[in-house]
């Protein structure tokens, strides 16, 4: 069901009439709804810190990292009052502490007042209208463009959609999907490499007739006008990653629950932030995933049955602009745990409309692969949204939260419940990662020459000059064939996927993964030599399309 | 479902043990695959010369007993405990907890395969622990397990004592400690299931050894010693299976360690002592009532660092003297030429 693509046209939507949109309803309603977030984050906060000293102290450490955000990273789509509000709120802590608590402002409006900044920062400014301009400039324009740099000549601008869809293919059971956006709530985890991946999640999401998501965007995305522009068209609410004060994290999750259980389809990217090392997220942030297991218990209890699903979604590029930058950060962190700032490869609109006219005129294939939906546990779900389990049987995903013959509520319980959920999403993800003739090439290639030097320690083999690596081509072929076999043999077995490359020849196969990897790199991670050997221009970047496929244990049959 | 009633999978002598405790706080449903055990039970109160609890009642019935239970506790072998989770499977539920409390590893190899063939290789994807057999085969994920330095004897004759429950979820670790706590006996709660699961594996093979030192007539300075390397396999081997230390210096490391290296009580301790006595294998596990979990262990750890090329120097022995017929006296002598001059290098 899953191992084939999609040509079809696009989908119908499923809901036609816009005002039945959850995301429409939302925005109707978003003063109000940010005042509820607002009130149930101010209680949940309280139910934890009983006294007015412990609040104070959580609120004066708050305000002290807020001083040093706006100090030390400042961003354009910060409000200009910010220095100012956090000033103030230096000012009513001052004096509850001189007061004892008696002054004119308690502690609990203090806090009020910064979870309702907080909450209506997240919240999105969902517009109808622009959605539709976005929704058309995305399809239809980039679409344009496409064509036009595909034929070469201006008549191109006019041909049809279909070649953006053939060149983002959309595998696995759309219908299923479908199906269950009807029936449920879906929350779509992809996997993160690019900046790119919202505006393409997003014109996939309106592509498969799904209505519109709302979903968490990196609040640097809104320093970019145009970026800011279609982020809030499309239902986005701004997840700000400076902001790890615990009363920021908890106003942010509670907006997300109580989307959930307004039936607000979602999406976020769980891995919080783009991959630096090129590989798929071997570990999940909990705490957006955490709001999906709250939301459902809360639907739980109020008596309902409506049941919130999970779409993994594992993106594919042969090509991410960014990936110098990306690697270089990573190998920074890791390799000599610099601290390191959140930095903005493309801090103006010039530079992100360079990369996107770059992106959607250039870039190759991108696939775009629909995991199996699995519920909140893990468990498969049928197509009536049913969960299955593993011997076949359906179970109630009720009876996750049940003790005793009722619903509890246990955070320790339901914590431990996203945890085995973030682990389930990284297991699909690897399950339905498509391999690219890109990845494989450059997997092997890394692989071989790092074998070739494995006396030395990773990051001293990363500093090798270039001109000492080179890739014997023989060999080179030898292992591919080698690793593209045991691909298919997992292919078979249903452990991973492989793009249509794979069907073609192995010489055929390499030539064009060797063509396609980190094309329009400056330095290309993989070139031929006039003698047909392989060399690198960029063994960082090698390295990075080479991760794609880390986690497999594919390293034992390169030699 | 009443939700009061605690059941317990497996009449030998430590579920019978299990049950018996329990009983002190609620009422139990004491599972017996053989039906002639069930009804022994009912008549003579009285099983593998324990008595049982006016509380616990005997069943046969799987079904009965999940309908009845919320919460359950199987302590059966670790070679029939997949195929009673397959049983069970189809009458538990996501609202189910399972505490197990069985010390040993399970292995699932396609139809046909051996451990001994030479194309199987052991590795983290065939081995498993009880709990992630129970993940494998149910629905249930409120899992934990028992483990600790609990002779049955000594827990039936009401001596002082103590246990671990361990598990990922604090719900579990309070209803274990809320069923099992009484004025003797103590009940300790750890986060690291795996850890605390492999810590009573792993000592099994030391236990056998502790036994054969015993058989050869060797006192406490040999014995030390043993235990002390021992340990220090057991944590090596610990985490390449995926555990972490601190599970094996606490009660259910450590505390099991020196109980059943010491203890005539103990069935691995046992085949180890008569081994030095010069019994053969066979014989020994035909006599035995019950298994003793450390030989299938022996055979599976040794397959296990093989294939990840890692020296488990006790374990080796005990092996080549189970299954290669080596002397015990020969194996002692080889231990003893190993040059360890590290005493300390896990920390």
């Amino acid at each position: 069901m899953n191992d084939k693509y999609n040509h079809r046209e696009k989908y119908d939507p499923i809901i036609p009439d816009a005002k039945e949109w959850p995301v429409v309803r939302l925005s109707k309603h978003r003063a109000e709804f940010v005042d509820k977030v607002t009130d149930l984050t101010f209680d949940s906060i309280k139910s934890k810190r009983k006294s007015v000293k412990g609040l104070v102290a959580e609120l004066e450490k708050t305000r002290y990292l807020e001083k040093l955000r706006i100090k030390k990273s400042p961003w354009k789509v910060d409000p200009e009052d910010d220095y100012e509000f956090w000033k103030n709120v230096k000012q009513d802590l001052l004096s509850i502490q001189s007061q004892n608590g008696q002054g004119e402002k308690s502690a609990d409006a203090v806090l009020q007042s910064i979870i309702h900044r907080y909450a209506d920062e997240i919240a999105g400014h969902f517009k109808q209208s622009s959605y539709k301009f976005a929704r058309s400039v995305v399809t239809y324009g980039f679409a344009r463009l496409l064509n036009a740099s595909q034929s070469k000549n201006f008549s191109g601008l006019f041909r049809g959609r279909k070649t953006l869809r053939d060149k983002i293919r959309i595998r696995g059971d759309v219908d299923h999907v479908r199906d269950l956006a009807t029936k449920g709530t879906l929350v779509m985890v992809p996997t993160h490499f690019s900046n790119l991946d919202s505006i393409l999640i997003g014109w996939v999401i309106n592509e498969l007739g799904l209505p519109p998501f709302i979903y968490g965007a990196g609040l640097n995305l809104f320093n970019m006008s145009i970026f800011a522009y279609f982020m809030n068209s499309v239902g986005a609410y701004k997840v700000d990653r400076r902001k790890k004060n615990p009363i920021y994290l908890e106003t942010l999750k509670m907006y997300s629950n109580q989307a959930l259980q307004e039936g607000c389809h979602s999406l976020f990217f769980p891995g919080g932030t783009r991959s630096r090392s090129g590989m798929i997220e071997q570990k999940l942030k909990l705490g957006l995933l955490g709001t999906t297991i709250e939301a459902q218990r809360a639907i739980y209890e109020r008596g309902e049955n409506r049941k919130i699903f999970i779409v993994p979604v594992v993106i594919n590029y042969n090509f991410v602009l960014e990936a110098p930058s990306l690697i270089d950060q990573y190998l920074e962190k890791e390799g000599q745990e610099k601290y390191y700032y959140e930095s903005d490869e493309y801090s103006d609109s010039y530079k992100i409309t360079k990369f996107l006219l770059k992106f959607f005129t250039k870039a190759a294939e991108i696939s775009v692969s629909i995991g199996q939906v699995i519920d909140l546990f893990g468990n498969y779900v049928d197509e009536d949204g049913r969960s299955v389990n593993k011997s076949g049987s359906h179970l109630q995903t009720r009876d996750y939260f049940m003790q005793g013959g009722k619903i509890t509520v246990d955070q320790q319980r339901d914590y431990e419940y996203a945890r085995l959920l973030s682990e389930r999403i990284v297991e699909e993800y690897h399950k339905f990662n498509e391999v690219l003739p890109s990845h494989i090439v450059a997997f092997v290639a890394f692989v071989q020459l790092r074998k070739q030097f494995k006396d030395i320690d990773l990051y001293s083999f990363l500093r090798l000059p270039e001109d000492e690596l080179i890739i014997d081509n023989r060999l080179f072929r030898r292992n591919i064939k080698k690793l593209r076999k045991v691909i298919l043999n997992m292919v078979d077995e249903g452990h991973i996927l492989a793009g249509p490359a794979f069907e073609l020849k192995v010489d055929e196969m390499i030539e064009i993964g060797v063509t396609n990897v980190g094309m329009y790199q400056s330095k290309r991670p993989l070139k031929r030599t006039a003698d047909g050997d392989l060399i690198t221009e960029d063994i960082r970047l090698l390295y990075y399309y080479h991760n794609r496929l880390v986690g497999y244990n594919f390293d034992e049959y390169v030699r | 479902m009443s939700g009061k009633t605690v059941g317990v999978i497996g009449a030998g002598s430590f579920g019978t043990t299990v049950a018996n405790l329990i009983a002190e706080n609620a009422d139990v449903m004491l599972y017996a695959r053989n039906k002639e055990t069930v009804e022994k039970i009912a008549q003579s109160r009285e099983n593998n010369g324990y008595r049982i609890h006016e509380r616990v009642s005997p069943t046969n019935s799987l079904e009965a007993l999940a309908g009845e239970c919320e919460i359950i506790f199987p302590v059966v072998s670790s070679s029939g405990f997949r195929e009673m989770m397959q049983n069970l499977s189809g009458y538990v539920h996501p609202y189910h907890m399972l505490i197990h409390g069985t010390k040993g590893l399970d292995v699932s190899l396609p139809p046909g395969k051996t451990i001994d063939d030479p194309d199987v290789h052991l590795s983290r994807r065939n081995v498993k622990t009880m709990s992630e057999v129970i993940r494998d085969e149910s629905s249930v994920v409120r899992v934990g397990c028992l483990a600790g330095p609990n002779l049955a004897r000594e827990i039936a004759d009401e001596q002082p004592a103590a246990t671990v429950v361990a598990s990922a979820f604090d719900t579990v670790i309070a209803e274990g400690q809320r069923l099992l706590r009484n004025d003797r006996f103590q009940v300790y709660g750890n986060k690291d299931l795996i850890g605390i699961e492999l810590t009573g594996v792993l000592k099994n093979i030391i236990a056998i050894a502790a036994g054969m030192l015993s058989g050869l007539g060797y006192g406490e300075n040999t014995r030390s010693l043993l235990i002390s390397r021992g340990m220090v396999e057991m944590i090596h081997l610990g985490r390449a299976l995926g555990g972490n230390m601190e599970a094996f210096i606490g009660l259910a490391g450590i505390g099991d360690l020196v109980a059943t290296c010491s203890s005539k009580y103990s069935r691995n301790y046992t085949v180890g002592f008569r081994l030095a006595q010069k019994e053969p294998i066979d014989q020994i596990i035909a006599s035995m009532d019950e298994v003793a979990e450390g030989v299938n262990t022996v055979h599976i750890v040794k397959r296990f660092a093989e294939h990840y090329k890692f020296r488990a120097p006790i374990t080796e022995i005990v092996y080549k003297i189970i299954f290669e017929g080596l002397s015990v006296e020969d194996g002692e002598n080889y231990l003893m030429k190993i040059p360890l001059n590290v005493d300390i290098n896990f920390m």
